[in-house]
């Protein structure tokens, strides 16, 4: 096709030019894929908890926002789920912050985690050291091992305080890290009331499994039916209550935004001024195209062939250097994430990029004079 | 007598703006007709290559008509003319205008690929073409590795390969020395042997005045003289 090869070597002609247009590119999607993978990352963490909560149901003080809010509830309200028909277990969640004394002295600050052990409950998941059961001993608590520096402690086995009281390290997690880099520690439930110095009528949340057959949707309304002052939710409504507020009441998300807004920007301005000095450069060709009877659609796809190219080049080092971003921040508290869908979206902003910087150039081309051949 | 593949009548062309405003053509009448070779000639600034570029629809005229076969081009688009161009008009420029990106068979394919052919069969005219102009040892060879007079062959190829019925040339000897102008004429000279063809070459040079059918004298956008040539000659005494 030798409008292919035609933009294919004017493109590689100058390769400076070509070089700086690739940099450009790759520049503008790589900040692009770090915004937008923060974004995915950050979305995925603060719903972490809701996501490894096996409940059909969570029920939750009015007006919460997210899974880290302090208020609570009163213990009669479970009963008062428990008897609502079709529901099978309601069991009281504890979240709240808490001071780990550090053996050095002072102190830092720990997300406490308590459900009971068995039964329906938010427990530790990904263990690497210990058991589940290991929670049962009085003082035991769970913690992530990426928090070990962070709480001064030796892993597994070591002792520490909260609050006053003794506990000792009986499970270690894996990859369990919290967004705000408050390491989560998990316990049973009434530790966990003692360590955050909530009473024993209260709760965070009350998570509820319906019985076997009943619908879901009925037994929501219900409980609305029958429980005051509080909100009856599916997990995925507060999984998206919590990410609304984390990402856009925040303005964590807009920020993000803006950085990737501000990558497209940068991107387009660059590839459209390249494209535009490239195609002025080549005035004298495409007016002799057009002396010899191109149409103007011809010469078009010759620009936007030119633009493509370089999509595809520099998407493909974006994506490499994405890969490595991605591999490297896997392990940090605030994971840059790449999924099958926003590699497409990137690659179709990549594209959509280029041809829009396109327009310039296409538009200078659209005022060409063939009878300039004459004159050159 | 032949059609006439092209005609300019009474042809008026204004060039600029405001007080930048010149008359380029006052009334110009020229007609290029099938197997006749024309050579327009005239001092700098007298309207050739204006006269050239809108009896080669590149241009509309101010006042006046442009027929191609016939058909006048008034209230034609940019689209329509380039459909013009590239149905019935090659054009051969001085400074060559060759893509230098693109190989010698290349820059003739182009001429066919403007025009949506594009199979194999198009390779093969290019081919045919640049054999014509004697380079089918040069079809894979860049403008940068070809000499001014086989750049100039290459350009040749590429007006003629579509078969258009007027080759326009501006100054097609003037960046060649003797020797390859004189081969670049004969050339011009062969295409227009062919009755449905017509080659209109603007020069300055008076070493190819032997190959014009008619030889038209333009000053100050007017035409002012037309004598045969000596090829005009020549088939005026073979005729009679």
């Amino acid at each position: 096709m030798l409008k292919f090869r035609l933009a294919s070597r004017n493109l590689f002609h100058d390769r400076l030019r070509f070089v700086a247009t690739i940099v450009g590119i790759v520049f503008s999607i790589v900040l692009v894929t770090v915004q937008m993978g923060l974004y995915v990352g950050f979305g995925r963490m603060v719903t972490t908890m809701i996501d490894h909560t096996p409940a059909d149901l969570w029920v939750v003080p009015l007006g919460t926002k997210c899974f880290e809010d302090p208020s609570l509830l009163d213990d009669r309200q479970r009963f008062r789920a428990l008897a609502v028909d079709g529901v099978a277990e309601a069991a009281p969640l504890v979240i709240g912050f808490a001071q780990w004394r550090l053996p050095g002295g002072g102190t830092t600050p720990v997300f406490i985690v308590g459900s009971e052990l068995r039964g329906l409950g938010l427990r530790p998941w990904d263990l690497v050291a210990g058991r589940i059961d290991d929670l049962s001993i009085p003082g035991a608590v769970a913690i992530d091992q990426s928090y070990f520096d962070r709480l001064g402690t030796g892993g597994m086995g070591a002792s520490a305080e909260i609050r006053d009281q003794k506990v000792q390290v009986t499970a270690v997690t894996k990859g369990i890290r919290s967004f705000t880099t408050t390491p989560f520690a998990f316990t049973g439930l009434d530790r966990a009331r003692s360590y955050t110095g909530i009473s024993p009528d209260k709760a965070s949340y009350f998570l509820v499994r319906t019985s076997p057959g009943a619908d879901v949707g009925d037994v929501r309304q219900r409980l609305r039916a029958n429980l005051s002052d509080v909100e009856v939710l599916t997990a995925a409504e507060f999984r998206n209550r919590s990410r609304s507020f984390w990402l856009f009441g925040t303005g964590a998300g807009a920020a993000l935004f803006a950085g990737a807004l501000l990558g497209i920007i940068v991107g387009t301005v660059i590839v459209a001024q390249t494209l535009y000095s490239s195609t002025k450069d080549h005035l004298d060709e495409f007016a002799t195209l057009r002396a010899i009877g191109s149409s103007g659609a011809y010469i078009y796809t010759v620009i936007i062939w030119q633009a493509l190219l370089s999509a595809v080049i520099g998407f493909c080092g974006a994506a490499a250097i994405g890969a490595i971003v991605v591999k490297a921040t896997a392990e940090s508290a605030l994971p840059i994430v790449m999924t099958p869908g926003l590699t497409v979206g990137l690659f179709l902003l990549t594209v959509a990029m280029c041809v829009a910087s396109a327009i310039a150039a296409i538009m200078q081309v659209m005022r060409i004079d063939p009878a300039l051949v004459f004159t050159r | 007598m032949t059609e006439a593949v092209l005609d300019a009548v009474d042809v008026v062309k204004r060039l600029g703006r405001g007080a930048g405003e010149v008359q380029a053509l006052k009334g110009v009448s020229l007609s290029l007709n099938g197997g006749e070779l024309v050579l327009l000639m005239g001092p700098s600034g007298s309207g050739k290559t204006t006269l050239l570029s809108v009896m080669g629809c590149l241009m509309t005229p101010t006042r006046g008509v442009i027929r191609v076969h016939g058909r006048s081009i008034a209230g034609a688009g940019p689209e329509d003319l380039a459909k013009l161009r590239r149905d019935h008009i090659g054009f051969i420029f001085q400074s060559y205008h060759l893509f230098p990106t693109l190989t010698a068979e290349e820059n003739v394919r182009l001429a066919l690929d403007v025009r949506g052919q594009r199979s194999r069969r198009a390779r093969i005219a290019a081919r045919e073409s640049l054999a014509m102009v004697g380079l089918s040892h040069k079809t894979k060879a860049f403008p940068v590795e070809l000499s001014g007079g086989e750049q100039q062959r290459v350009a040749i190829a590429r007006a003629i390969v579509g078969n258009a019925s007027a080759i326009l040339a501006d100054e097609p000897t003037g960046a060649l020395d003797t020797q390859n102008g004189q081969a670049v004429m004969t050339l011009l000279a062969q295409i227009a042997k062919d009755q449905s063809r017509g080659v209109l070459v603007v020069t300055h040079d008076p070493r190819i005045l032997s190959f014009a059918n008619r030889i038209v004298h333009i000053e100050d956008g007017r035409i002012v003289r037309e004598e045969p040539g000596e090829r005009g000659k020549e088939q005026r005494v073979l005729r009679s």
